[in-house]
């Protein structure tokens, strides 16, 4: 819990102030705890979970995205089976690396953020100005990442506006960039992106995009010890999300087994 | 304060009515409104959802009050903690004071809905201008005419109907309640559905009443 409940003013919860309704939530909860906005800074070499690998790539119907299931504190395995693409709204998706809790909560904020808009206005807010509102979160925990706290995130969607998939990159200030065509990030991020640069295309289809992305995570896990790998015996697999016009869709994990199982099979 | 009552109910039968229906999926509510976009009808939370009638800066300012109680308690806490019974008594009190303090009441009615597991779990509140709530069961008419209203409802009301009968009967009332026909492009609709996902409201469009409406 974040603080204090912000007082119902005699118009209801939170009441209006200047003009025109405020349709954020962040804000909202800004009232409630002026403090809020002030983290409490660990000392430096906390043992905090990172998450690692993500990535995401563009195919003719949309964009996928898709990240390894570790987690790492140190030199250990915090985590095997942690989730780190997550639906932010009907036609985007969050993907997530660095402090693990941290970056939890900043994607619980981030989608409650665009419910309330959504609810509020009676409309979606833009594609573009999603990312924005996720760009500004991310400058707001700029404190935290001073402190070792760094998350990175990744970020898609389906543009209804424009009827194509997008893609943003961000850094740890805040910065934000669209991407052309793939963007992987992590500590395994680099050996990740050597495949997508291999393997991207334009016109791919779902099929081959998401085989794409386990070939990719596959590749990261062989280079980088903080990427766990696929583990067909005890059914663990990258988790992958597909966002198109029809929405945001978790590709089955028999689906993403079998890209596994052909990319081990030999060469096509 | 029979001043204010009076004044209050003055302003609320100036606007048109809404009215609330459980069907064998959920909660119907449906509204005689000409505006495509400026809605009577709304999405509160997961299963909540909102209809207001009268002054429509003050339900609307009712309605976001209620999306940032319900958002607020739901990141606080748990999204299954968020119920309609804690919203109509935010109403309650708000709209109690206002109506004891304020210089002017508000001059609105409200209905709060929450679709349950199973029929017999439904919640519907209604809330009256001075902060009295009521409890209803099945069927309600909100508005300037709602005595007529929720009178038609009670003859046509069937338990466990489905949705075509449920808005045929909703038009069927509003029409015969203010005496003229109630074209389906006229209407606001939306269900809170217990079929769908964590957010069970849905809102039909023009087409989807029509069709409804028709065959």
């Amino acid at each position: 819990m974040r603080g204090d409940e912000p007082q119902p003013s005699a118009l209801g919860f939170g009441g209006q102030s200047g003009f025109g309704a405020n349709p954020s939530f962040m804000d909202l909860l800004g009232q409630g705890n002026p403090g809020a906005a002030q983290p409490l800074q660990p000392p430096a070499g906390f043992p905090i979970p990172h998450g690692t690998t993500i990535l995401a790539l563009k195919f003719e119907g949309g964009v996928v995205m898709a990240g390894d299931r570790r987690a790492t504190e140190g030199f250990s395995i915090a985590d095997e089976k942690i989730e780190k693409v997550f639906q932010a709204d009907d036609f985007s998706c969050v993907a997530i690396a660095g402090a693990a809790g941290q970056a939890t909560e900043i994607v619980k904020l981030f989608q409650v953020e665009l419910e309330h808009y959504e609810k509020v206005q009676g409309d979606r807010l833009s594609l573009e100005g999603k990312a924005n509102r996720l760009a500004q979160m991310i400058r707001q925990n700029f404190p935290m990442a001073l402190q070792g706290l760094v998350v990175v995130p990744l970020f898609g969607g389906y543009d209804e506006r424009r009827a194509e998939g997008r893609l943003f990159r961000y850094d740890a200030t805040g910065g934000r960039w669209e991407e052309e065509n793939f963007l992987s990030t992590g500590s395994g991020g680099k050996a990740a992106k050597t495949t997508l640069k291999k393997r991207w295309r334009s016109g791919l289809s779902r099929a081959e995009a998401v085989r794409a992305a386990v070939e990719a995570l596959r590749d990261a896990s062989e280079e980088d010890v903080a990427t766990g790998g696929p583990d067909p015996v005890r059914g663990i697999f990258p988790s992958t999300k597909v966002i198109s016009s029809e929405g945001v869709e978790e590709v089955p994990v028999e689906e993403v087994r079998a890209a596994y199982d052909e990319l081990i099979s030999g060469p096509e | 304060m029979k001043d204010r009552s009076d004044y209050a109910r003055k302003g609320i039968g100036r606007g048109k009515s809404v009215v609330a229906l459980e069907y064998s999926d959920g909660l119907l509510f449906l509204a005689e409104n000409p505006s495509a976009t400026l809605h009577k009808i709304s999405e509160i939370y997961d299963r909540i959802s909102f209809a207001g009638v009268g002054k429509y800066s003050e339900f609307e300012d009712l309605r976001i009050s209620g999306i940032r109680l319900a958002d607020y308690r739901g990141f606080a806490y748990g999204r299954e903690d968020v119920n309609a019974k804690t919203l109509a008594n935010a109403y309650s009190q708000a709209l109690s004071a206002i109506f004891t303090q304020q210089m002017k009441p508000f001059e609105v009615e409200i209905l709060v809905g929450q679709v349950g597991d199973t029929p017999a779990e439904n919640e519907l509140y209604h809330v009256l201008f001075d902060g009295s709530v009521t409890d209803e069961h099945g069927f309600v008419g909100i508005g300037g005419r709602a005595e007529d209203l929720t009178q038609h409802l009670q003859d046509s009301f069937k338990e466990g109907w489905d949705l075509k009968a449920a808005v045929r009967a909703a038009v069927t009332a509003l029409a015969e309640t203010e005496e003229r026909e109630v074209p389906a492009d006229q209407t606001e609709a939306a269900v809170l559905d217990r079929n769908r996902s964590r957010r069970k409201f849905r809102r039909l469009t023009d087409d989807d009443v029509a069709s409804l409406l028709s065959s």
